[in-house]
C-alpha cells in the first residue's frame, strides 16, 4: 500500500540545511494503525505531509497503492490526494464561514458531485460522527471536539484509502480527545488504513504499527500482530 | 467544481468580508458612474444641439458661395473660401423657378447702433425676407414679421427682439415708432416674442431688415447665404440638382457653391459630440483603471488572510485551475456589483441632472453604459489574475501553517 525507498526531505534555513528525513525506508500495509511518535521536531509532521503528497522528497520514491507518486506534476497530486487520502489536522481548518454540513460537503464541491447526493453523504457522515444535530452550527458555535468530528467526517466523506491525522487530539481535552479517537478507531475498525501522529503513548500501545522517529530517521518500529483485547473497549460508531 | 459553487463560494466570501468589499464596491462604482454622468454631459449637449437644428424644419438646404470641398462646419461661415461669384437678388430669384423649391430665403448679417429717443445700443442685424418666419415660425409679441415685399424694395421696417425691445420702449408699444438704426429711420413693425431661439440665434438681441434694406445699409450686392425650402422630403436631391444646375447656368459654368442639408450638418456635429463624449468617457475609465489596481491589492490581501484555507483546499484535493478559478471569480463578482452600484448611480446622477437642467436631455449613451460595465468587469479579471495565481502557487504546507 505505501512504500518510502530512501526518502529525504531537506530544508533550508538561513545557510543552515536542516535535515527532516534522512533516508526513511518504511512499509506500510492496506488495513494497518499505525502512529508516529518521537520528540519535537525529529520529523512526525513531514514524515505524514510526504505520506499524504502535501509534499514532495528531495529524493527516494514513494509508492501509494502501487504506483509511484515520487514525481507527479501538481495537479496529479491533487488528484490522488482527493481519490485516496484524508487529512485531519491538529487545528482542525475548518472554514468558518461555513457550516458543519458545508465544510463536510466541501471536498464533494471540489470532485463535482452533485448537489442532492453531496448533502446526503455529508448528512451520513456528521451522523457517523455524532453530530447529526449540529449540522447547521457554524465551527465558532462548536466545541473543539465537535470541530475535530466535522474535521474527520469531511475527512471521510471521499471514501479515502488512507486516514492522516498529525496530532488530531492536540488541541483537546482528554475526554474529547478520547472520543475522536474512539471514531477513528472505529473508521479502522471499518477497514480504514490509519496513521497518526502522537504524543500519547497509549495511542502508541494500541496501534497495531509503532513507528517512534528521532532526528529524521525511523529509529523502532513495533508490530502487534493483532490489537490487544483489553483495548478493544470502543464502541463501533 | 461546478460553475454554481464556485459563484456561490465566492459569493460567501464576498460577503463574509463586508469592508473590504465595500471599499472596492465604492471604487468601482465611482468609476464606473463617472463615465456614465460624463457620457450623459456630451450626449446632453449633442442631443440639444440637434434638437436646435430639427425645429429648423426637416426639408431646408443651406446654400453658400464658394466650393467647400469638405462640406462641413467650414460651409457654415459663409464667404470664408473667397467666393469668386457671391449670390446676388437675381440668383435667388432664379431659384424660385425650381418646381421642387417652395421659398428662397436670402440672408444677410451685419452690426448697427440702434437708437430711440436717446436710448441706443448696439445690435446684430439680419436682413432677409417674410419667408424666414415660415422657416423659423417665430412667435410674435405684438404687431407682424416683415410684410411680403419685393426682393429689391428697401422699405424701413424692422422688427426687434424682446430684449431690445423692452431696453429701448420699457412697457411701452413698440410698433409704429421710428427707431434710427445707423443714419437711417426706420419704422417698427414688429416685436418678437421672448425666448425665440433658434439656428444658433438668439432671437431676443436680433433685429430682422428687409433684404434690400441691409444691402444698401452695408453698400453690397450680394447676399451671404441661402435658405431653400424644399417643397417635400423626397424632392431634396432634385431640389439640390437644380439649384446646382441653375447657379451654374448663372456663374458661366462654375460650380462655385456648398449646399448643405440639415443631415450634414448634423452629421458633423455629431462627430464632433461623439469625440468629445468618448474622450469624456475615456477619461472616466482611467478611474477604472485605478480601481483595477485597487481589485489587485485587494485581492492579494485577500489570499494573504486565506492562506490557511487555500492549503486546506490543496489539501483536499482541488486543483491549480480551481483555486485560480474561485478567486478570480471573487474579483469579478466584486467588479460586476461595483459596476450595478455605479450604474445605478451613475443613472440617479445623471436623473439630478435632468432635474436641474431641465433644457438639456442628458442621457448616458447605451454604448457607454455597456463600455463602462464591460471595463469595470476586465480590469476585475486582469487585476484578479495576480493574486489568483499567486494563490494556486502556494505551498500546501506551508499554506496550511498560515504562512
Ligand atoms: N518549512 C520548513 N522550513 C524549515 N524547516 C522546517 C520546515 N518544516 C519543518 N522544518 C524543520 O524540520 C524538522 C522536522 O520538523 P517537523 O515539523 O516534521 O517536526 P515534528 O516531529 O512534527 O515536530 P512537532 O512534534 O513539534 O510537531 C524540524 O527541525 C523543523 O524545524
Ligand atoms: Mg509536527
Amino acid at each position: 500500500m505505501i512504500r518510502f525507498e530512501n526518502i529525504c526531505r531537506d530544508f533550508k534555513v538561513g545557510d543552515e540545511v536542516v535535515h527532516a528525513l534522512k533516508d526513511v525506508n518504511q512499509h506500510i500495509e492496506i488495513g494497518e494503525y499505525a502512529s508516529i511518535m518521537g520528540p519535537s521536531g525529529s520529523g512526525k509532521s513531514t514524515l505524514l505531509n510526504v505520506l499524504g503528497l502535501l509534499d514532495t522528497p528531495d529524493s527516494g520514491r514513494y509508492w501509494l497503492n502501487g504506483r509511484d507518486v515520487s514525481q507527479l506534476a501538481d495537479d496529479d497530486l491533487a488528484a490522488t490526494r482527493q481519490e485516496i487520502i484524508g487529512f485531519v489536522f491538529q487545528s482542525f481548518h475548518l472554514i468558518q464561514r461555513m457550516t458543519a454540513l458545508e465544510n463536510v460537503e466541501l471536498p464533494m464541491v471540489l470532485a463535482r458531485v452533485a448537489p442532492a447526493e453531496r448533502r446526503d453523504r455529508a448528512h451520513q457522515m456528521l451522523s457517523k460522527t455524532g453530530l447529526e444535530d449540529r449540522m447547521n452550527h457554524r465551527p465558532d458555535q462548536l466545541s473543539g471536539g465537535q470541530r475535530q468530528r466535522v474535521a474527520i467526517a469531511r475527512s471521510i466523506v471521499m471514501e479515502p484509502k488512507v486516514l492522516l491525522a498529525d496530532e488530531p487530539t492536540g488541541n483537546l481535552d482528554t475526554q474529547s480527545g478520547k472520543e475522536v479517537l474512539d471514531i477513528l478507531e472505529g473508521l479502522h475498525a471499518d477497514g480504514l488504513t490509519l496513521i497518526l501522529v502522537t504524543h500519547d503513548p497509549v495511542i502508541g500501545q494500541r496501534s497495531h504499527l509503532h513507528l517512534r522517529m528521532i532526528d529524521g530517521v525511523i529509529q523502532a518500529e513495533r508490530r502487534h500482530q493483532q490489537r490487544r483485547p483489553e483495548d478493544d473497549s470502543h464502541a463501533p460508531v | 467544481m461546478r460553475l454554481f459553487d464556485r459563484n456561490q463560494m465566492a459569493m460567501t466570501a464576498v460577503v463574509r468580508y463586508p469592508l473590504r468589499s465595500s471599499m472596492l464596491l465604492v471604487a468601482i462604482a465611482i468609476g464606473v458612474a463617472a463615465v456614465l454622468v460624463l457620457t450623459s454631459l456630451g450626449e446632453g449637449a449633442r442631443l440639444y444641439v440637434t434638437s436646435q437644428f430639427n425645429s429648423l424644419g426637416t426639408h431646408l438646404l443651406f446654400v453658400m458661395p464658394g466650393k467647400n470641398e469638405v462640406g462641413g462646419l467650414g460651409g457654415m461661415a459663409g464667404s470664408l473660401g473667397g467666393s469668386p461669384r457671391p449670390f446676388t437678388l437675381a440668383d435667388v430669384r432664379a431659384l424660385g423657378r425650381s418646381p421642387y423649391i417652395d421659398t428662397t430665403t436670402p440672408m444677410v448679417m451685419g452690426g448697427a447702433n440702434i437708437n430711440y429717443q436717446g436710448l441706443e445700443r448696439d445690435i446684430g442685424v439680419l436682413g432677409t425676407t417674410h419667408t424666414m418666419q415660415r422657416l423659423f415660425e417665430y412667435e410674435m409679441e405684438s404687431g407682424r414679421f416683415l410684410p411680403e415685399l419685393d426682393l429689391d424694395n428697401a422699405s424701413p421696417v424692422c422688427v426687434i427682439g424682446d430684449t431690445i425691445a423692452r431696453e429701448l420702449f420699457g412697457n411701452a408699444e413698440p410698433v409704429g415708432k421710428w427707431v434710427r438704426m445707423g443714419d437711417r429711420r426706420v419704422r417698427v413693425v414688429g416685436a418678437l416674442a421672448q425666448g425665440g431661439q433658434s439656428g444658433g440665434h438668439d432671437l431676443d438681441e436680433a433685429v430682422f431688415v428687409p433684404i434690400a434694406f441691409a444691402m444698401q445699409m452695408y453698400n453690397r450686392e450680394s447676399v451671404m447665404r441661402m435658405m431653400v425650402e424644399v417643397t417635400s422630403d423626397e424632392a431634396m436631391v432634385k431640389a439640390k440638382k437644380d439649384v446646382q444646375d441653375i447657379i451654374r447656368a448663372r456663374h458661366f459654368g462654375h460650380d462655385d457653391i456648398t449646399i448643405m442639408d440639415q443631415g450634414t450638418i448634423l452629421n458633423t456635429f455629431n462627430k464632433i459630440f461623439l469625440v468629445l463624449t468618448s474622450t469624456l468617457g475615456g477619461i472616466a475609465a482611467i478611474s477604472l483603471a485605478v480601481a483595477g489596481t485597487l481589485i489587485m491589492n485587494v485581492m492579494l490581501v485577500a489570499v494573504s488572510q486565506r492562506t490557511a484555507e487555500i492549503g486546506l483546499l490543496k489539501a483536499l484535493g482541488a486543483r491549480r485551475s480551481q483555486i485560480i478559478g474561485l478567486f478570480l471569480t471573487e474579483a469579478i463578482m466584486l467588479s460586476l456589483l461595483g459596476a450595478i452600484v455605479g450604474v445605478l448611480v451613475g443613472y440617479a446622477a445623471i436623473e439630478f441632472l435632468r432635474y436641474v437642467y431641465p433644457l438639456v436631455d442628458f442621457q448616458a449613451p447605451d454604448w457607454a453604459v455597456v463600455a463602462a460595465v464591460l471595463t469595470a468587469v476586465a480590469s476585475g479579471l486582469l487585476f484578479g489574475i495576480m493574486p489568483a495565481r499567486h494563490a494556486a502557487d502556494l505551498d500546501p504546507v506551508e499554506a496550511l501553517a498560515g504562512n
